[in-house]
């Protein structure tokens, strides 16, 4: 009896050793030598494999560091310090780059946001974009299906039950990676100081947008008026955040539609 | 969401029309192609027929709702395909194993074949020969355990042909022992499901009308077995069978037609499910006539089953205005 | 002139439910005008139409209102006669975005057209007779809309030997095409006539599929007595029959290199109301303003073929065939197979319009996620020979190069690999998607390779 309990295990068993060993020794025999220093400089990135800087990941990265000189402050997350401690270890020199963290520059969740019929097809945002705007009536106005959540290699972006994508910027490394995978351009790298907010791209005249979503811009520019030499401004049917400049958290009251928000400055603690 | 009583149109892409068909409409088919077999199985064996089907598909079931559960997976088992499994391993033991041996096959296809690899459509190897193959090698006694219905025959036909050959006896008296048409019609030793061949053959005949399977794996497959057959019995007819005998015994028309046609492990090109079937052919009787075990079908089938996506990626067809050769 | 069977065979083709009874006995009805229309200045393939009129301009029927904006782009005029209302935007049928010029109709029909009727035409230079069809604003009323008087110039070094007149009309639930060649038969010929002096005296092939035998026998009465080499070829009933590429293969047996265009094989294809529409601009001098829709479908009160003014929203021509019968469900414009679900039925018709089908809500086919069980069938149903299924997972796991490597942009969307799939997985839009990436990252390299031109 206890042979015939035995044996089935030790089939499996034997499966996956055999299945470690020819791992192990792929791994021997395909290996090939590497400057050191690649590995150093490996070990300095975050290891978060993002692609922001451009390269396949860090490993690729580091090497394109190490073997083509390229330079060492392309890494998003990394802190100013990380990039310098780069530059340190292969003697050349850095310029640190601001934090940044990504924006989703909608607010119109499905409480708010109209969608217009039902979409049924893949739950993803540049097939529905293609086809009619995929149930949402706005144009402009976040898809709700995740694009941006699943090419995030931190897991900063959640979709939440609103179908609205938003970005917790304690978590994000500034990747960028989400800003290219909206198919509406609706995500922003935006400094990480920077706390007042437009959370709307709708450039449609006011009753179009009204029609819409309840917390579109409508183009009424009582928000330009109150903030005359901060960094706001018109274009076209729709108020701008302009990021070089400050911007008074006084606007947020001012807006109508509560288009304008606050939210905190800074990497969450 | 918007007033959910305001009358909505849907969007969705083209094309709006569909056939019909689903996933579940062709399990049941399969189900009901295996019927024929199973009603010679319980004549043949009686009860223990209606135990081992019945124990292998729920435990099947009951495997597959809980591992998807577990998995996180939508823990849906109406699409039936863990029953199709269930069947079809039933069909592959012999009457005689113990409950709790079918048992543990049943958990092992689902759970380590199939679910593990990512559940229905992504299984590389057909669940329910793996389990076989897998109590085969664990319990080799309780699997090769025929018991007789009468008092003669206690090996299968081509077990019994084996022994003979590996002792050297010419096995003359074999078509005497074993008249062929009683080989077709079911009156053989053997797994639950292979016994018939007549039945085996209804069931393909309705999965082909239904157009669940197509017709160039099995008709490559049978053909292939029979030429190879028929060239080594003409090499030598004393230690070789007639290819008759090859396609009238043991599990051949169950894995052409039920198993080696299995959609998710077979490949999807009508020439590369063509050159399948004549691999199939050929590594069957290599393994029915050299190897170590009487019977090579769940063998084959499990070997190609690793070769299919090497297959799909080989040949494939000329596209619409393209020139012949394709970049692989 | 003699009929003959199609002589060539199609690798891959469906048979789908036609669903034609409920329209293909009606004669074709005429709808008064609507109030208001509403003309989409995408109607078309290419550039869309700009606006020449403002609001307040008052217009007359057949008035040219919008102007082609470069190479690939045609003219739109007026359907009735009245005020521009107000120019605006909204969803097209195709479900983009496109700007609208809304008239009210003054029930008048003042006549506004500036076109020069040509009953001469067979003593006129053929070329000459081109920029007449350009500005009667006509574009393949098939479906595709690409403008035909782009299409009969052929490119430089390219000669056409046949043309092609289109009837297959091999969509489900779709008779327009059919009651067109009933009804107006000597119309669609005077049509080919004229594009055939036009081209040079090229072969004419007019295809039509054989479970259309009284669109047959109208067209061999009306073509009686022509001549030169002129050939009715009666298809197979299959899908898609009626698309381009499968079409000039079933005729001439001749398959367009991927990528290419039929004037590479010498062939035209033209669709049977774009020669109709031929006829009427040169010979009539009227330029599209109106065409044939079929509306049907299980929701829709009293199906009909009807000739309808274009710009008429989908909700007047629903108004018009008494109504829906039931809850909403989805509103396709074309067929079922490669047609566009709308968003609404304020949204007006355009020239590619052919058909307005509703469904209720039971039968609305729904899509699944499915995983693909490798069943191959959408492999035995592709027209294009491609691995649709393989393709589709590559797509749904992000792998670019192989979605590249099996020819993904050759698919024409037709949609059979989607009909036929058990797991009911979106195949079309799947597809749709895979070029979509195969086509970002075409332009993103060409413009990462131009960066890298200009720095070394
Ligand atoms: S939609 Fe594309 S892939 Fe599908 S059957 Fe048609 S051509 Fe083939
Ligand atoms: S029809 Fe559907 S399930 Fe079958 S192979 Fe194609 S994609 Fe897969």
């Amino acid at each position: 009896m206890l042979n015939t309990l035995l044996v089935p295990v030790l089939v499996i068993g034997l499966a996956g050793f055999l299945c470690g060993l020819l791992l192990a020794i792929a791994a021997r025999f395909l290996h090939v030598f590497e400057d050191p220093r690649i590995e150093k400089v490996t070990s300095l990135l975050p290891g978060a494999n993002c692609g922001g800087c451009g390269y396949a990941g860090c490993a690729d990265y580091a090497r394109a560091i190490v073997e083509k000189g390229a330079p060492p402050n392309l890494c998003r997350p990394c802190s100013a310090a990380g990039a310098r401690d780069i530059a340190a270890l292969l003697g050349v020199e850095a310029k640190a780059a601001e934090k940044m963290v990504a924006l989703v520059l909608c607010n119109g969740g499905d409480v708010r946001s109209r969608r217009s019929f039902l979409y049924n097809g893949l739950a993803e945002c540049v097939s529905a974009d293609m086809l009619s705007g995929g149930g949402k009536t706005c144009r402009y106005g976040c898809l709700g299906y995740g694009n941006c959540a699943r090419v995030c290699p931190v897991g900063a972006i959640q979709t939440g039950a609103h179908n609205l994508a938003v970005v917790d910027p304690g978590r994000c490394i500034s990747c960028g990676l989400c800003v290219k995978a909206c198919p509406r351009n609706l995500i922003r790298l935006v400094p990480a100081s920077h706390s007042v907010h437009i959370l709307c791209r709708n450039r449609d005249r006011g009753v179009m947008t009204r029609k819409a979503c309840d917390v579109g811009c409508i183009a009424c520019q009582k928000c330009v008026k109150a903030a005359t030499g901060q960094g706001l401004h018109m274009e076209g049917n729709l108020a701008v955040v302009d990021y070089t400049l400050p911007l008074s958290p006084e606007l947020v009251g001012v807006c109508p539609q509560k288009t304008i928000h606050q939210r905190p400055a800074g990497p969450l603690p | 969401m918007a007033d959910p009583t305001a009358p909505l149109w849907m969007l969705s892409s083209s094309p709006h029309a569909h056939e019909g068909s689903s996933v579940r409409r062709i399990m049941i088919d399969v189900l009901i192609a295996l019927l024929p077999a199973f009603a010679v199985a319980v004549a043949v064996f009686g009860l223990d027929a209606i135990r081992l089907v019945t124990v292998c598909v729920a435990s099947c079931l009951l495997a597959e709702f809980g591992a998807r559960k577990l998995m996180g997976r939508n823990a849906g088992i109406d699409d039936f395909s863990a029953a199709v499994t269930g069947v079809l391993l039933a069909f592959n033991l012999p009457p005689a194993l113990p409950t709790w041996m079918a048992v543990l096959g049943s958990v092992f296809a689902i759970v380590v074949v199939k679910q593990l690899f990512g559940g229905i459509g992504y299984n590389i190897f057909n669940p329910a020969l793996c389990a076989r193959v897998f109590l085969l090698i664990s319990f080799p006694v309780a699997m090769t355990t025929w018991a007789p219905w009468d008092a003669v025959t206690t090996a299968t036909p081509l077990g019994a042909w084996k022994t003979a050959w590996a002792a050297g006896a010419a096995p003359a008296h074999f078509a005497a022992t074993y008249p062929l048409g009683s080989l077709f019609l079911g009156n053989q030793l053997g797994s639950l499901g292979e016994v018939s061949e007549l039945a085996l053959l209804l069931g393909g005949l309705y999965l082909l009308a239904r157009r669940v399977i197509y017709w160039e794996i099995p008709v490559f497959y049978l053909a292939t077995v029979a030429g190879f057959a028929a060239i080594l019995y003409a090499i030598d007819p004393v230690t070789n069978l007639s290819p008759l005998y090859h396609l009238a015994t043991g599990g051949l028309f169950l894995g052409a037609f039920f198993m080696a046609t299995d959609m998710v492990t077979s490949p999807v090109t009508r020439v590369g499910q063509m050159v399948y079937g004549v691999g199939l052919g050929l590594l069957t009787l290599v393994i029915r006539r050299w190897g170590g075990y009487p019977e090579g079908v769940s063998f084959a089938i499990l070997i190609l089953n690793a070769f299919s996506p090497l297959i799909d990626k080989f040949i494939q067809p000329r596209t619409f205005g393209h020139a012949k050769k394709k970049p692989a | 002139m003699k009929t003959i069977k199609a002589p060539f065979k199609l690798p891959n083709t469906l048979h789908l439910h036609y669903h034609k009874e409920a329209t293909a006995a009606l004669a074709l009805e005429v709808m008064p005008a609507p109030a208001v229309v509403q003309i989409p200045m995408s109607q078309h393939l290419g550039a869309p139409s700009r606006p020449i009129v403002a609001r307040g301009d008052s217009v007359g029927l057949g008035q040219p209102i919008a102007e082609p904006v470069g190479a690939v782009s045609a003219w739109a005029h007026a359907s009735v006669s009245g005020v521009v209302k107000s120019i605006g935007e909204g969803l097209s049928t195709s479900g983009r975005p496109t700007t609208f010029i809304e008239l009210e109709n003054d029930g008048l029909d003042r006549p506004g057209s500036t076109l020069q009727p040509r009953p001469d035409w067979a003593s006129a230079d053929g070329k000459s007779l081109i920029p007449l069809i350009a500005a009667a604003g006509i574009v393949g009323m098939g479906g595709a809309g690409f403008p035909t008087h782009i299409k009969i110039s052929p490119p430089a070094g390219r000669i056409i030997d046949t043309l092609i007149v289109n009837g297959a009309e091999c969509e489900p639930f779709l008779t327009a095409d059919q009651r067109l060649m009933m009804e107006k038969a000597d119309l669609i010929w005077n049509g080919i006539q004229i594009l055939r002096h036009i081209l040079g005296g090229p072969r004419i092939r007019v295809a039509i599929e054989d479970d259309k035998p009284e669109a047959i026998r109208a067209m061999e009465k009306a073509m009686a007595r022509a001549d030169g080499d002129v050939e009715i070829v009666s298809l197979p009933a299959a899908y898609p029959m009626g698309a381009e590429k499968q079409l000039i293969l079933s005729v001439l047996g001749r398959e367009i290199p991927s990528g290419g265009l039929p004037a590479d094989v010498g062939a035209l294809v033209e669709n049977v109301a774009t020669c109709a529409a031929v006829y009427e601009a040169i010979v009539l001098g009227q330029p599209v303003t109106q065409r044939v829709v079929t509306v049907t479908g299980p929701l829709i009160r009293r199906p009909a073929n009807i000739l309808a003014r274009i710009g008429t929203t989908l909700a007047d021509l629903i108004a018009f065939c008494g109504g829906l019968t039931g809850q909403s469900g989805k509103l396709i414009c074309g067929g079922p197979m490669m047609g566009v679900a709308q968003i609404g039925a304020d949204v007006p018709m355009g020239k590619t319009t052919s058909g307005l089908l509703a469904l209720p809500r039971e039968s609305v086919r729904l899509f699944d996620s499915m995983p693909c069980i490798s069943c191959n069938r959408c492999v035995r149903a592709c027209p294009m020979s491609l691995l649709p299924c393989t393709i589709t997972s590559a797509v749904e796991a992000d792998q670019l190069e192989t979605v590249e490597a099996l020819h993904t942009l050759d698919c024409i969307e037709c949609g059979c690999c989607s009909y036929v799939c058990p797991s009911r997985r979106p195949m079309v839009q799947l597809m749709r998607q895979g070029k979509a990436r195969v086509q970002l990252a075409r332009r993103q390299k060409q413009e990462q390779e131009k960066a890298k031109g200009k720095q070394g």
